[in-house]
This record gives C-alpha cells, structure tokens and sequence, in this order.
C-alpha cells in the first residue's frame, strides 16, 4: 500500500506545483492522500494487531504455561482489542469514507480539508502512546502494558501503574481525531453533494457513513468522560467508582457499554453499506429494497443506544432490567435481518459473476450472518448466564468484526483499488487470498463456539486438558490467518507493478459517480459539480 | 447411560458398583475432549439454560438454512456464466418486506416468552433453607456458611500449581483435573434450596459452575444473590469467569454436592474442628482414603475424588443415603 505514493505522484505533479514527499504527505489536505494515509496505518496497526493475536493463540495452542507470563498475556489480550479496534478497523473505515465519500457525492474534497489533516496525524501520536508501556516494557522499563482488558474495568484496570495513564490519554487522542472525523463526514455529506445527488439518492455507503458519523460523536465524548473518571479515580483519589468512598464500579460498566454497544454498530454499519455497493454491481442489478436499507441502517443506530447492558446480564441487574435489555437486543435482529434478506433478493435473478470484491461480500453476508446468529442466542438471558464470558462470545464477537468488518474493509480495497490507483489486480492471486483467509478464519474462530459451550472462560492463558483439541485446531487456524495480511501486500504490490490498466468504471456492473472519473483518479477531481444522470447514481432504486 | 438409568443401577447396585457409578454421574457435568454443545447440568437454572440455548440455536439452524440456501440456489441458478441475465426491474416488493420483518417478529415472540419465563424462575430467590456467603479475592474464594460459624478459603490445588509454575504441558494422566482443582471443594447438599450471597474484595470476579447453569458477578461493595437446588449427587467444577488479574485463570470452583444426611455430618465436623480451637477450618493433613467421615474435607485431588479407584468406595458411596 505505501507504494501508492509513487503512483500519486504522477497526478499531484500535473496540478499546481511540484510537492516534495514531506508536503505531500504531512500536511496534505486532499482526501484522497488522507485516505491513503489512514489506510495505511490501518494496514500496520492490523499486522501489530495480529502479531498480538498469533501470540495468544500460540501459547493457547496447548495447556500449560509455555514462557509466557499469565500478566503479559492479559497484556496482550486487552492491546490486542484495542489496537484492532481503535487502530485497524476504525481508521480502516475513515480512510474509505475519505476516500470514496467526496467521490461518490461529486465534492471537490471533504468540507474541512486541515481538520482532516490533523485527524488523521492525531492518530499516529495516539498510537505511540498506546504502545509506549508495551515498548518500554520489552525494555525492561516501565510497570508493563495495560492487562485489565480492553474494557478498562475498575477496579483491575486501576491496578495498572503508568501505563494507566498512558492508555487514557491515548483513549482521549482517539476520540478527539473521531469526532473530527465524524464532524468532517457529517458536514461534507450534508453541504456538499453535487446538485442531482439527493439524501435518498445517495450510495448506500454514504448512507451508512453520515448514520455512523453521528453515532460517533453521541458515544466518543461518553467514552472520554468514562476514562476520565478512571483517570482521576487512580491519580486525583476521587471514588466514582470505587466503593469504599462511596462509588460504584458497576456505574462505570454503564457507562463503558453505553459508549462501547454504539461503538459495535460503528465498526460495522460502514461494512453494510461497503457490501450494498459490491453485490448489486457483481449481480448487475440495483440494490433490493434501496430505502428499507436507508432506513433499517437508521433503526440499528437508533437501537444500539438502548441495549447496552447486555454486555452485562451477569452483574445483578433487576429482573425488569434484564428483560427489557433482553428484548430490545432481540429487537435488532430484525433490521439486520431486513438487510440480509436484501442482499439475498440482490442477487436473486441477478446476473452473478464472482470476482474478488463480489467473494469477500459473499463471505461477509454468509459469516456475518452467523455472528448475527450467535449475537441473538446470547441476548437470550438465561442462556447468556452461560455463554457470557465464554469462548462464545469470543466466537461470536469475531465472527462480526473479523468476517463482518475487516472482510468488507478488503472487499472494499479490492473493489476500489482500481480506482485508486488505476491498476487492476491479478485475479487468482486475489482468489487465493481470499480463500486461504476464509478457510482460515473459519478454523480459526468456529471451533471457539464449542469451547465455550463446553466451559471455557475467555481471557485465561492455561486451560484445563478436555480445552486441548479445539483450541490446538483453533490455534493453526490463527497461524494461516496471520499469513492473510501479507498475501494481501504481495497481490497489490503485484498490482501496482505489473497490473493492466483499469477502466474509468473497472467494473462491468459498477455504479455511481467514483466510476465516471478516470482511473485513477485525478488528484483533484469534481472541480466543478458533475452533470448528473441518474443511471450515474448508486445502486439504489431511486424511482421509489 | 440416561440419568434415570443410573438411579435405577445405583438403588440395585452393591457398594463398589455404586462408586463407580456415583463417578459416572458427577464426571457427566465435566466438559469432554472434543464436546461441541453446552452441558446440561444438574438443576432446574441449569435445564433453563440448556432448553434456551437449544431453542435460539434450532431457530437460528432453520433461518440459517433457509438464508444459506436461497443465496446457493441464487449463485448457482443466476451465474453471468451460465448466460443469466439480470432482472433489473426486481428491485422492490412491499409483500416480501412485510414477510421477512414479521415472521423475524413473530420467531423472536416465540423465543423470548419461554426465555421471559424461564429467567423469571431464575431469578426467584425466595424461601432459601440455606445461604452461603462466596467472596471472591485475587485470586482465591472464601465461602462463609451463614448463621453455620463456617468459613474457609478455596483456591487452586498444589499440583497444578506445580504443573502450571513448571511449563511442561500437562497430559489428562498427570492430571486430570488440571486447574479444575481446590484444596477445599464448597461441601453442599442436594435437593436443597441453596442461595448464595456473592461478592468480592478487590476487583470485580465471577463465580461460575456450569453444572449449575448460571454465573453471577462478585463485585465488591455490592452483594449479588443467586441460588440453585442441586438434584445429583456429584463434584461441579467450573472457573472464575470475569478477568481478574495475573491468575485470573487459576481460580477454580470446586462444588461437591452430598445428600443431607452425609452433608449434615460434614457441618458438624467443621464446627467441631473450630470449637477445638482449629482456627484453620482445612484439615491439617488429608483423610485416610477409605474412612467416610471427614472424606468431603479431603483435597479433591484425582486420588480422593476422581480416579475410577474402587478403593475409595465407602465416602463415595455414602451418597446412597439421600
């Protein structure tokens, strides 16, 4: 991915002046350089994230404790989640909507080009902190990387040293740059769409982004303000949630999950609306039911705030809490599957062909499915008084993230990669790819669902021998899995080097303004507001 | 063997007969090697839980097979390949929205009244005949038999300690119960409604058996109550499930459930250690295998509990009282 520059190059210097490598890319304003920029740290904080995760899985390989020690290895587990969440997926997905966002609504740039600079060059700081206690540890400075886990539950995440601090701020630097981010989506989505591109006219991609843009900013500062209060529970000796003063650490899990349960649906309303371009135009037909998407996208959002503390069924809620939280979490089974049951019907009488973009889409509506699934069974509470804490929420929470948004993400990449850098890319290298990863990924994360049914708990690094089988099988997946990111690097530096020449629209079926423009794309593209036909527009039924 | 068929074997069978198959039972709630589905377990909670899980988990099989196979049927049938050509014009259908959100609708009405009901049974934890106080530490239990003047700490058993401090990778021979062993198990009678008062004295933990069918936070400041009625006869292990620092992983529960009578003994044995003066309720040194008094003290090490040793028949075998 970092071999774009050179190709990007090319375009800057046929506009106003020649930029040197620093301008362009430190204090670049343009999106598509931002985008490139967060996707390319996104793809580095991937392979650190899954180092991490390799490391998990090699000492759970086998029972017994094989040189690791039970504190780093919770170490590893809470920076694992962190660095995926917060490092991998999120920019993951900001870099897409920099990219693709002001392309497919016809905008000259995001609205607030400097904002998006400085967006992204927070996350790079925001990172180095993060991992500073990890790093300095290996050093043999420091009280050694956060172990709390990922959800910074007091009272043990208080009983860190430094590296308390450390994550908060990091946490607060995040949060900042999302906003910002969100801000800058919101605002461009609402000013700038080319004359012709209406609200329900919009990409369904858009559509998801401007729902997740503002669910960011409802649930970043509810973060900011959970931290902050751990932050002056351990160094300024207030007690919000420490009961010997009089507070209450099941206050802080409110918090936390009134923030984190939004968070979930961040990480994967912008995988909907990523899959909602690529099935219509691998079936060349519009999208089914254009505006039950819009609008089950919207009911989602609206429900991810009042389910929370499912998250919680086994901290002694009343019975009224656990039933409402109950039914409302088994309520959002009905959008989401409105939106599955429209993407079936998308490609039903369809006319399909089954490139890279068009695989990983399958993958993720038939994995994502079954993350939804186990979702649903543990919302049930009288079995979640068994599932939770498990291998099977393990399982589950996988199947939605890794499956769901990080198989849309390189959906995404491949489906737009010839647009950005005006190459197409071997395709039997590119289906090699993906079904090395999707047999993998299934080895790797299915045979957790009978681990925790049968009584694994989550987070431990030794288990009894009766865990061995599942967890050795489970293990090898992880290994093939980590080999995914750097087949991934091969296929598109192959691109970049030998690919053929791309089409303006790459894709026989594609639809939507990004495939009027030439690939690549220009630098600085849409000058002036495009003329719009609607056979231009997105995949949406826009005669309903 | 069903578990009817046990009882019946267990009220014909002689006493060594009886061990074995007193062994059978309570190794029946142990996970297995390979075990792909939730165990049922011994209570009423935990039955709930299996029925719910077994329910959502069909229903999801069905809408599953039904998703699965229209997107096979769509990617076979409507191959540009094969010379499909596109439907454009199928792009809406008010009657197949209205379907697919009502039956959803009406699949989750069918799931969650019997959930409702079965959660409201959980959650009943009146009439208790008595209660136990588990208090979670970093990273041991203690469990305070209330208005008994019992009290003791439960935590990892030496030899996996042992095992787990000497990076080797442990083998079901060395050791069978591998971090599913305590030095002192929690001695509870069955067919007794047992409430439990759980909480915790540093960070936040929770206590989980799944033989019976729930976990509960323990949280400190708060005091969480749950509660269960054990049926069969038998030892439950399960793990500390909230994360809960450096040995999080090491903090086992071991619940050996004893008809009243044997249980009643084992009381009055502990109150009797203590009004010698024993401020220390464990046992100084471990009971002779054979003799049934004391036997629930033991340390349930493989020896004591587990290995299929006819041996040890008397203090297993006790259980034919109830």
């Amino acid at each position: 991915m970092a071999t774009t520059h050179a190709d990007h190059h090319d375009h800057a210097d046929h506009h106003d002046h020649k930029q040197g490598f620093v301008e362009r890319w430190f204090f670049s304003t343009n999106h598509k350089d931002i985008g490139t920029l967060y996707l390319v740290f996104s793809f580095i904080m991937f392979i650190i994230g899954a180092a991490m995760s390799v490391y998990i899985r090699f000492e759970l390989s086998v029972p017994g404790l094989q040189g690791v020690s039970p504190e780093f290895f919770n170490s590893m587990t809470t920076m694992h989640a962190l660095v995926m969440i917060f490092g991998g997926v999120m920019p993951a997905f900001v870099g897409l909507a920099n990219w693709m966002i002001p392309l497919q609504i016809g905008a000259p740039d995001m609205a607030m080009p400097r904002m998006n600079n400085w967006s992204f060059w927070i996350m790079p700081f925001a990172f180095a902190l993060l991992l500073m206690p990890l790093v300095l540890q290996l050093f043999g400075i420091g009280s050694g990387a956060p172990a709390g886990g990922w959800t910074l539950y007091p009272p043990l995440s208080l009983q860190g040293g430094s590296n308390v601090a450390f994550t908060i701020f990091a946490i607060h630097l995040m949060g900042i740059s999302s906003i910002m981010g969100a801000i800058n989506i919101i605002a461009t989505i609402l000013n700038m769409r080319a004359p012709g591109v209406d609200l329900l006219k919009m990409p369904v991609f858009v559509w998801t982004w401007l729902i997740t843009a503002f669910l960011l900013i409802a649930v970043m500062p509810v973060l900011a303000g959970a931290v902050t209060m751990l932050l002056t529970d351990k160094f300024f000796l207030t007690s919000f949630f420490d009961a010997k003063g009089g507070g209450d650490p099941v206050m802080y899990q409110h918090i936390f999950w009134f923030f984190g349960h939004p968070e979930v649906y961040i990480m994967i309303l912008p995988a909907f609306g990523i899959v909602s371009e690529i099935i219509p135009t691998f079936s060349r037909k519009p999208l089914f039911g254009y505006q039950a998407m819009v609008y089950a996208t919207a009911s989602i959002a609206f429900l991810s705030f009042i389910v929370w503390a499912h998250h919680m069924f086994t901290v002694g809620m009343p019975l009224g809490g656990e039933i409402y939280f109950m039914f409302a979490t088994m309520l959002i089974a009905v959008p989401t599957g409105v939106k599955v049951f429209n993407w079936v019907t998308t490609m039903w009488r369809g006319s399909i062909s089954f490139e890279s973009p068009m695989l990983w889409s399958i993958a993720f509506v038939i994995l994502f499915t079954i993350g939804g699934f186990s979702g649903l069974m543990l919302a049930i509470v009288p079995a979640d008084f068994q599932y939770h804490d498990t291998y099977f929420v393990v399982a589950h929470f996988h199947y939605v993230l890794v499956t769901g948004a990080l198989f849309a993400i390189i959906a995404a990449v491949y489906y737009w990669w010839p647009k950005w850098t005006g190459r197409m890319y071997n395709e039997t290298y590119a289906k090699i790819h993906f079904w090395w990863s999707v047999i993998f990924v299934n080895i790797l994360f299915f045979p957790q669902h009978f681990l925790g049914l049968a009584g694994m708990p989550r987070r431990i690094p030794d288990y009894n021998v009766v865990f061995a089988d599942w967890n050795l099988i489970s293990s090898i997946g992880a290994f093939g899995m980590f080999a995914t990111p750097f087949i991934m690097f091969a296929v598109l530096w192959h691109s970049l080097k030998y690919g053929e020449k791309a089409a303006a629209r790459s894709w026989e079926g594609a639809k939507g303004l990004e495939w009027t423009l030439p690939s690549p794309a220009p630098h600085h593209s849409f000058g002036t507001p495009p003329l719009i036909r609607d056979g231009d527009l997105a995949h949406g039924d826009i005669t309903h | 063997m069903s578990r009817a068929a046990k009882t019946a074997l267990a009220k014909v069978a002689a006493l060594p007969a009886l061990a074995v198959t007193q062994q059978a039972i309570a190794q029946s709630a142990d996970p297995k090697p390979w075990q792909l589905n939730m165990g049922k377990g011994v209570t009423e909670s935990s039955m709930h839980a299996y029925d719910a899980h077994m329910l959502a988990l069909w229903i999801c099989v069905a809408i599953g097979v039904i998703v699965f196979g229209a997107m096979g049927i769509a990617m076979f049938k409507f191959r540009k390949s094969k010379g499909a050509k596109p439907d454009v014009d199928f792009t809406h259908s008010t009657k197949l929205e209205v379907i697919w959100t009502v039956v959803p609708v009406a699949l989750l009405v069918v799931m969650a009244i019997p959930a409702t009901h079965k959660l409201i049974a959980m959650y009943d934890t009146s009439e208790p005949e008595m209660t136990v106080k588990i208090t979670g530490y970093q990273w041991l239990w203690e469990y305070e038999y209330i208005g008994e003047d019992v009290t003791f700490t439960s935590r990892l058993d030496r030899k996996s300690d042992e095992i787990r401090q000497s990076g080797v990778v442990p083998t079901a021979a060395e050791h069978e119960h591998y971090l599913l062993d305590v030095d002192n198990v929690l001695v509870l009678p069955t067919d007794t409604k047992i409430r439990f008062l759980i909480t915790a004295n540093d960070v936040i933990h929770a206590w989980w058996v799944p033989a019976l069918g729930w976990k509960q936070d323990a949280i400190p400041g708060i005091i969480n109550d749950n509660w269960t009625n054990i049926k069969t006869p038998g030892i439950y292990r399960g793990q500390c499930a909230e994360l809960c620092g450096k040995d999080h992983g090491f903090m086992p529960i071991v619940v050996k459930a004893v008809p009243k009578a044997e249980y009643n003994q084992w009381l009055a044995q502990q109150k009797a250690e203590r009004g010698a003066g024993e401020a220390d309720v464990q046992l100084a040194a471990p009971a002779p295998q054979g003799a049934p008094a004391p036997a629930a003290d033991a340390p349930v090490s493989d020896a004591a509990a587990d290995t299929p040793n006819t041996a040890q028949a008397a203090p297993a075998a006790a259980p034919t009282a109830g």
